[in-house]
């Protein structure tokens, strides 16, 4: 049928055809999109035989869960020890209970108080009734400013707050609607005791809040400005190529490359995750890119008196190659990560290499056909001339361009180096979020929420109940406390000794570690057979005694600072000559051991897939000259860029990890369009000078628009409250300016020094006839 | 053929009737099940078991230990039980003595070896985990109907027994559960089967009765007691190695004074 297709092909003499083939595909990939589901649990992140997550979840699993809710009660007056704080804290304890999966609630009210009463041992609540006004609460300040379980954890040092915390127990799976719901059982209920409790603050804090902090975060994003997003891009693209038709194809291009790409990964029955719910706004880039070339190439060429049909016929031709080249390198590019240790990271790889696949096809097919069925009118402004000029500039003064743009380049990437690796997740939402809001009160009073839980394992059953185990524990928590960075440390050393008191007649001088094993073990058994249900030991003790867990609260340490603390704190319990074992594990330390993994893999991922793809461009434009100077121009807009992040901050998180892999599309693109035409030229026997000219001439404006484009798009992620998606917005920005920049001054200079030095000054008079003539 | 009809029309009559209607004469049924299930145990007197404890945590971690129960009935009131740990090494010899009442607070007395000391524990937490387990102080001590309140909830069959449901409310103050969801089969009325509800109605665990034995040609005893907590994923099994009936027990061997010399 259409097989003589060299002048007119299938897209342009059947455009509702294709166009009809192109929805098809669609439908039948979006059945796929229903099979999708969103995990936002920390397991996504590694793989199932990781020793990390096995350490991790065997902690989980012989330890109760350390998820959790916790309620900050501060009082207006200033001090907690008055009978209406005590009761609020009292009914808030027993209300917590009610909240969605909790299986614990410690507060200073339900603490388990115990004293030796004629020599039987009493175990109660701290706070047994509501106390009525006026009645003393000195019993309980002493108690509880005497009791290291206590003070600095369920209280604060200074008097100012108490605390009620929430275990939380959720079932495996999805819990991003388990966290949505116990977080806003949470906020009811403290709406319900500050009306009546008026002079209290309440602050919610916790790793299930902050969860609840994130999800929040990340669907107004998704919500509200990622579409936001889509019509700036919309609306940009419209008025700098002025024609409202051209925005609405690139529109559906990128549209439709997306909706396939999710439906072909819901077939594929690949979940999502936070690592990949970034992938549409990546695949955007790129297709808006492509979208680009084409409809400025069609324009460029009705300018020079083509129909509409032959002026998207030859667009199509001189594009094909260059759109191709580009998105096969990066989709090899992305296809890298599937080496990365990180499951996720794999599934990113793989869906944006489908995506950038498909932009690339439907640039050139659907896109054309639409183009054919609108037709536009030409426009006769003559913007590219400015182009030209500038290329003129810049052949002329090539020395000076390339020294300066060069010492400029090697200055400002030098500043990357002050970039450090911190991911301080609290700090991922910025002073208008109610979560960073109760942070900061936290901060205030008791100095930060993080912590690292270490176990300490004796493998013997009641191993943790010898006296030279205990000795060690007690010289490890001694050596936590002593740290700056550590809050409070949670022992079962404090409880034995408190035990050994009580048990012999309250008497101060026995606050210390029993002698004997079997005592020890028995005055265990006896306190455990007396504790109520939800406070038993089972957090801090595994079920046959042979494994101890003590939890260090810490200030919000930085993933390097964390990870810092955890290394030092096994080298001293190494140096303490047990053959113990030691393993630290908690939510924060996963974050940050993530942070690590995740910002090598990724940073160093992107770097290799920037190389391989200019070795890749070595081939597809077979020169090596090219080749060598793609390398360059890959690789100093990501170096301007981190270069650029290190004098304006430094500090390093998660999500700019991924910026590289997200502007690789864009930085590839302007090499390759630049010097395929520039490439074009010179077989086609022009001078370099002249080469260099037709390139800034015929992509000069495309790769403009699209940076315009995208940097209005990114600006308004830069605008989140939520700081990984700010920063994220605003590297990307800064990145594709820098590639710009690169490509228009750097390269250019690059090029014509080059062929100066490898070729004859031929060419020269040449380009001096030309202009003459 | 019609009367496949009127049974099927019957069915749907009944699962449509709410159950707030049928609630009055639901707390007779239930209770009249409860009673009967207390009555066919009466009379057994006294006994004495060698009971092994398994514990084992979501990680596949196992713990045992070995417990000798001896068991005295009271006319009348709450039965009496001594617990005596044979293992681990570190607390052979602890002795736990129990009285348990229908509607006062249990007494609890607990001897020390390594302390040579009897200390009485506040009975205020018998929602408290049994040494570690997945057991409850409350799920240990001797049934009495009037611990309970009752409500009939309706047939089903577990363990290849046809069994009627019943749903029980602790009566007590500080129990830990709201509700208990009770099978009890319709042959010998012994319990199959207790879900228990937590503080916010949910499920918390499952206590499965296997093995049953006849002794004395009138007392059924499960030789296997499997608790799982569904929430923490940890389970705790009671394995009946032996028990006895003929014993010499008496009310002399469960005076606390005297549990120095529990053996």
């Amino acid at each position: 049928m259409a097989h003589n297709s060299e002048q007119s092909p299938l897209y342009l003499t059947h455009p509702k055809v294709s166009l009809l083939i192109t929805a098809i595909v669609m439908v039948v990939a979006l059945i796929g999109a229903q099979n999708l589901y969103f995990r936002g649990d920390y397991k996504v992140f590694f793989e199932e035989k990781d020793p990390q997550r096995l350490a991790f979840e065997e902690m989980q699993n012989t330890f109760n869960k350390s998820e959790n809710v916790a309620f900050m009660i501060v009082p207006k007056s200033g001090n907690v020890y008055n009978t209406q704080t005590l009761n609020l804290a009292s009914e808030l304890t027993e209300a917590a209970w009610q909240m969605p999966f909790s299986t614990r609630v410690e507060s200073v009210s339900n603490y388990q108080n115990t004293y030796d009463l004629d020599g039987d041992l009493i175990v109660e609540d701290l706070i047994l009734e509501k106390m009525r006004a006026g009645e003393a609460t000195a019993h309980v300040q002493k108690v509880v400013e005497s009791t290291p379980e206590l003070i600095g954890r369920l209280a604060s040092r200074d008097g100012r707050a108490l605390v009620v915390n929430t275990i939380i127990q959720m079932p495996d799976g999805d819990q991003t609607r388990h966290i949505l719901d116990i977080a806003s059982a949470a906020k009811s209920l403290k709406a319900d005791l500050l009306a009546r409790y008026p002079s209290h603050d309440i602050y919610l804090t916790g790793i299930v809040m902050m969860n609840d902090a994130f999800a929040i975060a990340a669907s107004h994003d998704v919500m509200k400005l990622i579409p936001a997003m889509f019509l700036l891009i919309f609306v940009s693209i419209a008025i700098i190529v002025r024609s409202l038709w051209s925005a609405i194809f690139t529109m559906v291009v990128v549209s439709v490359s997306i909706a396939i790409t999710m439906g072909v990964t819901g077939w594929f029955g690949v979940f999502l995750s936070t690592a990949t719910v970034n992938v549409p706004t990546v695949i955007t880039t790129l297709a808006v890119a492509d979208c680009i070339h084409v409809i400025v190439g069609m324009r460029y060429f009705q300018r020079k008196g083509r129909s509409p049909h032959d002026a998207i016929l030859e667009s199509v031709r001189v594009n094909k190659k260059p759109i191709f080249i580009t998105s096969i390198t990066t989709a090899i590019g992305f296809l890298m990560l599937n080496f990365s240790a990180v499951p996720v990271l794999a599934h990113l790889g793989n869906m944006t290499a489908i995506g950038v696949m498909l932009a690339c096809l439907f640039s050139l097919t659907a896109l054309p056909a639409m183009l054919s069925l609108r037709p536009q009118i030409p426009d006769n402004r003559s913007q590219n001339a400015l182009f030209a000029k500038w290329g003129q500039f810049v052949i002329v003064n090539h020395k000076l361009a390339l020294l300066l743009s060069s010492a400029v380049i090697l200055t400002i990437s030098l500043f990357a180096l002050n970039n450090r690796l911190n991911d301080i997740a609290v700090e991922y939402f910025d002073e208008r979020s109610s979560f960073r809001q109760a942070v900061e009160v936290n901060n205030n009073i008791f100095g930060g929420m993080s912590n690292i839980d270490f176990v300490l394992f004796t493998d013997i059953p009641y191993g943790i109940t010898k006296h030279e185990f205990l000795d060690d524990v007690e010289s490890f928590s001694d050596w936590l406390e002593k740290r700056d960075e550590v809050n409070h440390v949670l022992t079962f050393t404090d409880t034995l000794k408190r035990l050994n008191k009580n048990m012999n007649g309250d008497i101060e001088s026995f606050y210390t570690i029993p002698n004997d094993s079997e005592l020890t073990s028995q005055y265990l058994l006896l306190y455990e057979m007396s504790l109520p249900f939800g406070l038993d030991l089972g957090n801090q003790i595994d079920i046959d005694k042979s494994a101890l867990r003590i939890v260090a609260v810490t200030q919000n340490l930085g993933s390097n600072e964390l990870t810092k603390l955890e290394t030092e704190a096994k080298a001293f319990f190494h140096t303490l000559n047990s053959n113990y074992r030691i393993e630290a594990a908690s939510p924060p330390l996963m974050f940050a051991h993530i942070g690590e993994r995740n910002m090598s893999n990724m940073v160093w991922g992107s770097i290799f897939a920037l190389v391989l793809i200019s070795g890749l461009i070595i081939f597809a434009l077979r020169s090596v000259k090219l080749g060598v100077v793609s390398l360059f121009t890959n690789l100093l807009p990501a170096a301007v860029g981190f270069g650029i992040w290190g004098m304006l901050s430094g500090e390093i998180n998660m999500a700019l990890s991924v910026v590289v892999s997200m502007t690789m599309g864009i930085i590839v693109d302007d090499t390759v369009h630049f010097l395929s035409k520039y490439q074009t030229a010179r077989i086609q026997n022009q001078s370099n000078e002249q080469s260099i000219l037709f390139a800034f001439d015929s992509v000069g404006m495309a790769l403009t628009t699209t940076t315009i484009v995208l940097t209005l798009g990114f600006a308004v992620l830069a605008s989140s409250s939520f700081m990984l998606n700010a920063h994220m917005g605003m590297l990307t920005i800064i990145i594709i300016i820098a590639a710009l920049l690169v490509d228009f001054i750097f390269l250019p200079a690059l090029l014509a020094w080059l062929g100066n030095n490898a070729h004859n000054r031929k060419s020269r008079a040449k380009l001096a006839q030309t202009q003459r003539g | 053929m019609i009367a496949t009809w009127t049974k099927a029309l019957l069915l749907i009559t009944f699962t449509i009737v709410p159950p707030s209607t049928l609630l009055a004469s639901d707390s007779t049924k239930a209770i009249e099940i409860a009673t009967e299930r207390k009555k066919r145990d009466l009379g057994w007197e006294s006994s004495e078991a060698s009971v092994t404890m398994l514990l084992r945590n979501a990680q596949g971690q196992e713990a045992k230990r070995a417990l000798s129960i001896k068991s005295l009935e009271i006319d009348g009131d709450g039965d009496k039980a001594l617990t005596v740990f044979d293992s681990p090494r570190d607390v052979k010899g602890t002795a736990f003595l129990s009285f348990s009442h229908a509607l006062e607070p249990d007494e609890q007395w607990i001897y020390l070896p390594a302390l040579k000391r009897v200390k009485r524990i506040s009975s205020r937490n018998k929602s408290g985990p049994f040494v570690g387990s997945e057991f409850a102080f409350e799920d240990m001590t001797s049934y009495e109907v009037e611990k309970f309140s009752y409500e009939y909830i309706g047939e089903e069959e577990v363990n290849g027994e046809e069994c009627f449901v019943i749903k029980q409310v602790p009566q007590y103050e500080y129990s830990g559960y709201t509700s208990q969801k009770v099978w009890i089969d319709k042959s010998h009325y012994r319990v199959q089967k207790i879900e228990f509800y937590d503080k916010k109605e949910t499920l918390l665990k499952v206590l499965h009765l296997k093995d049953y034995q006849l002794y004395e040609d009138k007392f059924w005893r499960p030789m296997r007691s499997e608790m799982r907590n569904v929430q923490t994923r940890k389970s705790t099994y009671l394995i009946t190695e032996k028990i006895d009936f003929n014993t010499e027990l008496s009310d002399g061997d469960f005076d606390k004074n005297r549990l120095k010399r529990a053996r």
